[in-house]
């Protein structure tokens, strides 16, 4: 039930090998790449597997659109080899288990912003931007029940996501959306690519926050002050599994008169936040998390960024202290929004 | 009365007494609750009260003068809501004041509450002067009744009544006319807020006054009023809506201080001395806020704005609040919350001590003399200030 | 009006004394689960000399005194048990002297935690206190009086191992000091004799604290932490001796408890260090993670979050924001604590589960590294719904099964309640509670001070005076 549609002969036939060849954290040529691949394949032992760092990249590398990326975390899986340590994978699997209440399903209205796990950030979503918006999710002990799960790929749990996803589905299903804007790409995501991956059904069509901000900013561009500011964008993990969806980020700041800086880490060699890296298992990923973290805000900084701006709460929490101190201000893409719009 | 009936029997028996409601954020000391810094037994402390209200309704105690002297001792300052780190925060003051409800419904009550109710009833102010003393305040100015005018100036009991407070209100009359505000006043027409009625427990009582004033508003075609204390600005603006009364309702200092924005008032005089801002509960705590009046004194040229230790969210209340400026269940002793705070303001090394409330102003006052310090530390309110500083 | 009142009332002036049933009804009530006990009198002194007189006076005239500081033990330990006169100490609350060179503090006894952290971040930023995690009005003088413990324990040891000297009022109204203070005017050193152990721990029986002198520690400028989550409880003693070893941590402490949920089952260990610049912190971390936590982590027995520059550190307040007690919506919880060896850690946890299964409560376990690793300060809490007295009668049973597993695991309880008292005293030594029988009757000839708490006189050896 809920198999991955991972095409093999497409894999093994392919000649880049751009999933791992293309990898910011292990270094492996082709060669070296078609075997671990076809080893991954046949459920076999791989250093792969060991050295992964789970940033989602290879599904955007992967030009076959061939889930290199959930394949390995199956195989992890399957394998028990765990990125990271059991304890932690046990907290965050019970991180998601709903526990102070069943669902209460709320009394919205289209256009519907589905907050997931951080309800906390639902009061930021005011002012002309958000005018006529339901918000979904607004109840902290009520998060686990809209909670997409996509963040276990990270845990190498994807048991737990194709267990649980079903029913979240429902959950949201139940309030008669036909169309649900993520407020976080991993929603997006998990709706849009993921659950198509396995096979399981979405009876509503996920909208990318940032297509909807980008909507919602060409509706009131009278009212756009140009804010005239250099900026770097944070590209979350999640963003790796809906890259088409990308360029909204440039168009947004086009609309509000942003900069964004040219620099390194952009794109498909945006670096991870680091969040993801630092508690794993395998040896030196602390000091890997700190390197990772260091060229990424160094970068940001000699590009003269003025803002750091996020999507992933996630990495707004692990980096934006780091960037803060650096004196580059972090800042949500949709509070940036709400400056330019008055 | 029984617990069931008790408007929060689901909340009360969860304070655990940790005592976090005495202390300022900053732990410095343990009396920033005015009845608990007074009285310094358990009982007096926002957990003990919590304790003894229930225990009251639960039948486990005998009404007493003394439960009900503890019970109207609080101030209804929040800096117990400020403080409680639990869920039910917000509520704990609403509980103390149903718990008066109660008390007030039965005519349990302490004498002195039962005549500020009694002269509120009749007379339309706490200290039971006859109503046509209500304008005597502005006679001899120019102060016009309202007819009209842009903003309605709502003075108050206190600063109607009061000596001291009828010359903030003149000034501050005086202070509004010179920014060119067009308002007008209500005179022997004006009628009490309500605002210590509510929080003495007397809800019917508030109900009546808050309407007929609601209804008035109206009829005189009242969209926007000015409060001079802020006591009358919290009900007005917190508690007149749910009656079907909505105005725009602002306290002196928020329009004082749009006003020296704008660059109506000219304060090239100014002031010099080292002034500290006492925060009012009702302006602060109550309705959050601490802006205005400081950024209006610092407007002034020649200030220096010193705070307090304890200021903002941790201001100590002067213990007038909750009809306790005349009730007077804090007062009597060098622990007295307003002999405190003076000290406080005098360890500040400020020589003035700035005020927006007339409760506070009289309060203040009357501490800064029983310690001595009238002479060294004068009490003015923001409004003074300024008309000090107008050229 | 009742003479007793009438004189204490010229003790400490009319406000701060009284025996009105508002007065009586508060003071009788413990926030844990003891049944209600009523004074006779409740007073609040200011100065020594008023405790002095109120001493006195009911050493004349034979009534109870139980002193009270923040009233936070949970354990009924100032509770009127044979009624009296309860002595709230919190008005004794000057700042007498800060060293900062021999770094002490001289305080009145009534000093609440809070006030204490926050006057010496003010004045002396340099210095701190182990401060012990209580609500901010505990009371210092109420802590060491059952001993204490604090967030410096891990280096430094229990509250009660950081006096240098008392002023008490003995139970026969006179003022003794002991400490340096007797002998010098510095309270620097807890020499020559008598041994403090004439009063700290003792809840009050033997004398009212009026002064303490407490030491007081290097506050580094920077805080960093780390929470290490485990699955097998068996690993964290030699987790808590390695870590211990390296003496790097400044406070460790391992908790297991059933809500919220994503904790559920697992073991975290917060680690807190602390240093003055970014070099010396970063080598703590780096001692404590890559010298013992990486095996555990490579195993995948544990990991590891925080203890990095780069995070957040998770810090509680000081003193902290406790909110336990309102998990049930009830206002109410309690716990049993106990000084164990730390190798128990796993077998206090499993019973301790069980008995909270029992109980229907959610088991909430914690222990602190006291010392070198040299015990461990366990406690085993319950709340309860203070409006549902089933769930009080719960509580108050788990609070007993644990003061007997405390005991049965070879433990002391701390702070122990009437009952913990009872179970030590059986079994103590017939020759220490002897000992402990002649310094009572010795210093309370009348049995005055805080009754119904470690009752030796009702003990047997001294009936039958036997010696073994």
């Amino acid at each position: 039930m809920y198999d991955l549609e991972f095409d093999e002969k497409k894999c093994l036939r392919c000649q880049t090998c751009d999933c791992l060849t293309r990898c910011q954290y292990i270094d492996i040529d082709r060669d070296t790449a078609k075997v671990e691949m076809k080893k991954i394949i046949n459920a076999e032992d791989s250093f792969v597997l060991h050295q992964c760092v789970t940033c989602y990249a290879c599904e955007e590398y992967c030009r076959k659109g061939n889930h290199p990326f959930y394949l390995i975390v199956d195989r992890q899986e399957h394998l028990d080899i765990p990125p990271l340590p059991q304890p932690l994978i046990k907290q965050g699997v019970q991180l998601g288990i709903p526990w102070r209440g069943d669902l209460v399903v709320q009394d919205v209205k289209e256009p519907v912003i589905d907050m997931c796990m951080f309800p906390q950030l639902a009061a930021s979503l005011q002012g002309r931007l958000f005018e006529g918006v339901s918000i979904m999710s607004t109840d902290p002990r009520q998060r686990a029940h809209f909670f997409c799960q996509l963040m276990y790929l990270h845990y190498a749990r994807t048991s737990t996501i194709r267990e649980r996803l079903p029913r979240i589905v429902e959950n949201i299903a139940r309030h008669n959306v036909t169309e649900v804007i993520c407020f976080h790409d991993e929603c997006y995501a998990t709706f849009a690519s993921y659950a198509p991956a396995v096979g399981i059904e979405v009876p509503f069509t996920p909208v990318h926050f940032f297509e909807f901000l980008y909507h919602r900013l060409t509706q009131v561009k009278e009212h756009i002050k140009p804010l005239n500011l250099k900026v770097a964008y944070q590209r979350p993990c999640s963003s790796r599994l809906s890259p088409d969806k990308l360029h909204f980020v440039d168009d947004i700041f086009a609309l509000i008169g942003v900069e964004s800086v040219d620099r390194q880490y952009v794109g498909e060699n945006a670096l991870c936040c680091g969040g993801a890296i630092r508690p794993q298992m395998y040896d030196g990923r602390y000091e890997l998390a700190d390197d990772v973290q260091k060229r990424n805000i160094d970068d940001i900084v000699e590009a003269g960024a003025d803002f750091c701006v996020f999507n992933c709460p996630a990495c707004f929490d692990t980096m934006s202290h780091l960037v803060a101190a650096r004196g580059v201000n972090p800042i949500f893409m949709s509070d940036l929004c709400r400056l330019a719009v008055d | 009365m029984s617990l069931a009936d008790y408007r929060y029997r689901d909340l009360i028996h969860r304070c655990f007494r940790c005592g976090y409601c005495k202390f300022p954020t900053s732990y410095l000391d343990v009396n920033n609750c005015p009845a608990y810094a007074r009285y310094r037994l358990e009982s007096y402390s926002t957990g003990g009260r919590l304790w003894l209200i229930r225990a009251w309704l639960n039948d486990e105690m005998e009404w007493t003068d003394h439960l009900a002297e503890i019970v109207f001792s609080c101030a209804t300052c929040k800096n117990c809501t400020e403080q409680c780190p639990l869920p039910f925060s917000q509520d704990i003051v609403n509980m103390i004041v149903a718990a008066r409800c109660e008390m007030v419904e039965r005519g349990l009550m302490p004498a002195a509450v039962q005549q500020f109710l009694e002269n509120v009833q009749r007379h339309g102010n706490p200290y039971g002067a006859p109503r046509s003393k209500r304008a005597e305040w502005f006679q001899g100015t120019d102060v016009e009744q309202y007819d009209g005018q842009e903003y309605l100036y709502y003075v108050g009991c206190v600063g109607s009544y009061d000596t001291r407070a009828r010359e903030t209100a003149r000034t501050l009359a005086h202070v509004l006319k010179r920014g060119g505000v067009s308002f007008g006043v209500l005179g022997d027409r004006e009628s009490c807020d309500g605002n210590d009625v509510a929080k003495l427990g007397e809800e019917g009582l508030f109900e009546s006054l808050a309407e007929e004033n609601i209804e008035q508003f109206k009829e005189l075609g009242v969209t926007k009023v000015v409060t001079l204390s802020p006591h009358a600005y919290n009900a007005m603006r917190n508690d007149y809506p749910s009656l079907n009364g909505t105005f725009e309702v602002f306290h002196y200092t928020q329009l004082l201080n749009e006003l020296i924005k704008k660059g109506t008032l000219d304060l090239s005089r100014g002031f010099d001395a080292r002034v500290t801002y006492h925060d009012p509960c009702f302006l602060g705590r109550w309705n959050g806020e601490y802006e205005a009046p400081r950024a209006a004194l610092r407007a002034v040229p020649g200030i220096e704005l010193v705070e307090m230790e304890r200021s903002r969210a941790d201001t100590l209340c002067c213990g007038g609040g909750g009809g306790n400026f005349y009730t007077d269940f804090l007062g009597g002793s060098e622990d007295s919350p307003a002999r405190i705070r003076i000290r406080q303001a005098r360890d500040s090394g400020a020589q003035v001590v700035a005020v927006a409330c007339p409760n506070c102003m009289t309060m203040l006052e009357d501490a800064a003399k029983a310690e001595r310090l009238d002479e060294s530390l004068s009490i003015r309110d923001v409004s003074e200030i300024v008309a000090s500083a107008l050229e | 009006m009742d003479s007793v009142l009438t004189s204490l009332k010229a003790i400490v002036g009319d406000t701060f004394a009284s025996n009105e049933p508002e007065e009586l009804y508060v003071y009788s009530r413990d926030l844990g689960t003891t049944e209600p006990y009523s004074p006779q009198y409740v007073v609040a002194p200011r100065t020594t000399e008023e405790v002095q007189d109120i001493v006195r006076l009911a050493n004349r005239e034979k009534i109870p005194l139980v002193p009270l500081g923040g009233g936070l033990t949970l354990a009924g330990l100032v509770m009127p048990l044979k009624g009296g006169i309860i002595v709230d100490m919190k008005r004794m609350d000057s700042v007498i002297e800060v060293n900062e060179r021999a770094r002490y503090a001289v305080i009145e006894a009534g000093v609440s935690q809070g006030k204490l952290v926050a006057y010496l971040h003010k004045h002396h930023p340099t210095l701190v206190h182990s401060e012990p995690g209580a609500p901010a009005q505990a009371t210092v003088g109420g802590n060491i009086a059952i001993h204490g413990q604090g967030d410096l324990a891990q280096p430094y040891g229990f509250n009660s191992d950081m006096v240098n000297g008392l002023e008490v009022v003995l139970p026969t109204g006179e003022v003794c000091r002991v400490g340096s203070c007797s002998v010098s005017p510095h309270w620097f050193t807890m020499h020559p004799l008598p041994d403090l152990g004439l009063f700290l721990g003792w809840c009050g029986t033997t004398g009212i604290i009026t002064r303490v002198s407490l030491k007081l520690y290097p506050a580094k400028r920077i805080r960093d932490s780390g929470q290490f989550v485990l699955e097998d409880a068996n690993l964290v003693p030699d987790i808590l001796y390695r870590i211990s070893h390296t003496e790097m941590a400044g406070d460790l402490i391992a908790v297991n408890q059933e809500l919220p949920v994503p904790v559920q089952g697992l073991h975290i260990i917060s680690i807190f260090i602390a240093g003055d610049s970014e070099e010396e912190v970063e080598f703590k971390r780096r001692l404590i993670r890559l010298g013992i936590l990486q095996e555990y982590i490579r195993r995948g027995d544990g990991g590891l979050i925080g203890l990095s520059a780069a995070v957040r550190p998770r810090l509680p307040r000081r003193p902290p924001i406790s909110t336990i007690q309102d998990i049930k919506k009830g206002g109410g919880f309690e716990y049993v604590g106990a000084i164990l060896p730390v190798d128990t850690y796993p077998e206090c946890c499993r019973r301790g589960a069980d008995i909270s299964s029992r109980h229907n409560i959610a088991y909430t376990l914690l222990a602190r590294v006291i010392g070198s690793s040299h015990a461990m300060m366990f406690s085993w809490s319950y709340v309860f719904n203070r409006a549902d007295p089933e769930t009080v009668r719960h509580a108050r049973e788990a609070l007993f099964e644990s003061d007997e597993l405390a005991i049965e695991l070879g433990g002391i309880p701390w702070k122990p309640g009437v009952y913990g008292q009872k179970l030590i005293l059986e079994r103590m030594e017939p020759n220490t509670l002897r000992l402990m029988q002649q310094i009572k009757a010795l210093l309370d000839p009348n049995g005055i001070m805080n009754p119904g708490n470690w009752e030796v006189s009702e003990c047997p050896s001294q009936t039958t005076g036997t010696e073994t």
